[in-house]
């Protein structure tokens, strides 16, 4: 078992759910509310990664993260280092990547709080904030546990998006789904199939929650 | 593109309500232009559902935003689209019970009741509106765990908890049994004597505007058709449409043949028969409805003699049926009348179909009404 590469992933897929909850939060909001009528081009954006191999996203990301892209420049003047095969590359792939994973099931539980009360919340004096934090977002728990689940276990699992942003470089990019690969062409079955198995363990069980969690609102644990 | 407007002002100084819009809809057809006042109190928003009523109490409370038009409360003004003023609904302080009363199941009666109310004296004001609304028991309990008629006085607590400048009820004791509805209406009362703000109630129940009733306006397709107290309104109809909402079960054609001023009556030619009705403001030859309510009819089953009403018809009894605790008999007399009696009087009489029997309208109980 490659710790390093455990630690990493399971870092990067923290991060990932952190940032995604921040960022999906407000996109997922704007998606429900907005009357702007060209709305479905970004939700077309946004749920891009579902469809797409990630290998198409991880060559365009490469193009704009390297040097040739103006935001790759734009880093490697600022910092002096390249995006590109990089951990913080390899982030803003993966929230990309994961983006639909977080914001998809965020804005259908906002969708299925009542919009009366809203107006209710509204009327008797509640900004929107103060509405978003006390209404809808106790009301969309389940919505969020979910977003943030799958953001995390998406993340885990992705390999094309890590190879084509990331490279292999262990400590750095390499990640468990990468060190499985790794073995298996390395016909260290035995090694592979260690990893492979925490995967599996790792994924189900948080499937696990999610569907447990959705299993019936306000009823998150079986015993009650 | 239909629109509404309408001019509703409610209560005096402080609890005015002036409201007076017009709003276009994609779908529908409305024109409505009216004009209003009453003091503090009930006023009744009466209609059929499509009628406009819930779009006026949402235009008033800031959900909606009418198209032009002017919204005055309390002295601030809501809208004014000449002067391009259109306060947010967050600072307009309006009480709202919604139709479906919209309480925030995920917290407790003590917190939706405490919502709307600034953080310093929430305990003590949300604890005296819980007090007189008889549910400072059900503090600790979510809107899931309580009964109907609890929710409604959640709903009405947490409305008037913000004190606002104007309350305003979307059927808010649709589906209670009458001893709740009329206890909370009581407790509405009485909160109401301190406080004298202006209640727009919203309903379609003849009942509940019989029972609160000090004013009534009746809406129908965006318009305000009829504007009085419950008995004027309902009672005397100027227009069909009110009639048939009220219950009319009889409504016909009528021509107006001769005019007794000297007895305050006329003569109406309806089919072939005529009727003696209440003077009102037509020549002969005018064309108008005549509406008559089926309990309003007496039966008898021989020529009665010896009585003040002189609209007495033979017909036969063409059909006899039991509705719940009433008989529905449909009698032809030359035209064909829908009379109602008790299982009593049926038996007393011995009606079946197709016994001869005597009508006796009283000229009073015939209601004219324009033709729209």
């Amino acid at each position: 078992m490659d710790w390093q590469a455990f630690w990493l992933t399971l870092r990067l897929g923290v991060l990932v759910a952190g940032v995604l909850l921040l960022l999906g939060l407000p996109l997922a909001y704007w998606i429900t509310y907005t009357r702007w009528r060209w709305k479905f081009l970004i939700e077309a954006v946004v749920a891009l990664p579902i469809v797409l191999p990630p290998t198409v996203l991880g060559f365009y990301l490469l193009i704009i993260l390297g040097p040739r892209g103006l935001p790759g420049r734009m880093w490697q003047a600022l910092t002096g280092r390249s995006l590109a095969f990089s951990f913080g590359g390899l982030l803003i792939g993966s929230i990309l990547y994961s983006l639909p994973f977080a914001v998809q099931p965020f804005a259908a539980s906002f969708e299925v709080v009542d919009r009366r009360l809203l107006s209710a919340s509204a009327v008797l004096g509640a900004s929107r904030l103060r509405t978003f934090f006390r209404i809808i977002l106790p009301l969309s728990i389940s919505g969020l546990v979910t977003g943030v689940a799958l953001s995390f276990a998406h993340t885990l699992g992705e390999f094309g998006v890590v190879l084509m942003v990331g490279g292999n470089i262990p400590g750095v990019t390499r990640t468990v789904s990468i060190d499985i690969y790794d073995k298996v062409q390395a016909l260290d079955y035995a090694g592979a199939n260690q990893t492979a198995l925490v995967l599996l363990v790792i994924s189900f069980l948080l499937l696990t929650l999610v569907y447990g969690l959705n299993r019936r609102r306000w009823a998150a644990w079986p015993w009650r | 593109m239909g629109r509404v407007a309408m001019e509703i002002v409610i209560g005096q100084s402080q609890t005015h309500l002036l409201v007076d819009i017009q709003k276009s809809f994609g779908h529908a057809a409305f024109q409505l232009i009216a004009s209003f006042t009453a003091s503090a109190g009930f006023t009744i928003l009466f209609g059929a559902s499509g009628a406009g009523k819930s779009t006026v109490l949402d235009c008033i409370a800031g959900i909606a935003d009418p198209d032009a038009g002017r919204i005055l409360a309390a002295e601030t003004l809501f809208f004014d689209s000449s002067s391009r003023v259109n306060l947010p609904c967050q600072l307009r302080r309006v009480g709202y019970v919604f139709q479906d009363l919209a309480l925030f199941p995920h917290m407790t009666v003590q917190a939706n009741v405490s919502y709307g109310i600034s953080a310093a004296d929430a305990a003590q004001r949300s604890h005296v509106l819980l007090s007189s609304f008889r549910i400072a028991h059900l503090a600790s309990r979510k809107p899931g765990e309580i009964s109907g008629g609890e929710r409604q006085r959640v709903a009405l607590a947490r409305a008037l908890a913000t004190d606002p400048r104007v309350l305003l009820l979307d059927e808010p004791l649709a589906g209670l049994d009458f001893p709740t509805r009329s206890g909370i209406i009581e407790d509405l009362r009485n909160w109401n004597l301190q406080h004298q703000k202006a209640i727009l109630y919203v309903t379609h129940s003849r009942d509940e505007v019989f029972a609160l009733g000090e004013r009534v306006i009746v809406l129908e397709q965006g318009s305000v058709i009829a504007d009085g107290t419950p008995h004027q309104v309902m009672a005397a109809p100027s227009q069909e449409t009110v009639a048939q909402l009220a219950g009319f079960e009889n409504i016909f054609d009528a021509t107006v043949v001769a005019r007794h001023e000297e007895r305050g009556t006329m003569t109406c030619q309806i089919g072939n028969i005529q009727f003696e009705t209440p003077l009102v403001r037509a020549e002969p030859g005018t064309k108008l409805r005549v509406g008559i309510r089926a309990g309003d009819i007496l039966i008898a089953n021989r020529r009665p003699e010896g009585l003040s009403a002189q609209n007495i018809f033979g017909g036969t009894l063409t059909h006899l049926r039991q509705r719940d605790v009433i008989m529905v008999a449909i009698v032809n007399c030359g035209l064909e009348l829908e009379v109602h009696l008790t299982l009593a009087a049926r038996n007393s009489l011995a009606l079946r179909a197709g016994s001869e029997v005597w009508l006796i309208v009283k000229t009073h109980s015939c209601h004219l009404m324009r033709t729209s």
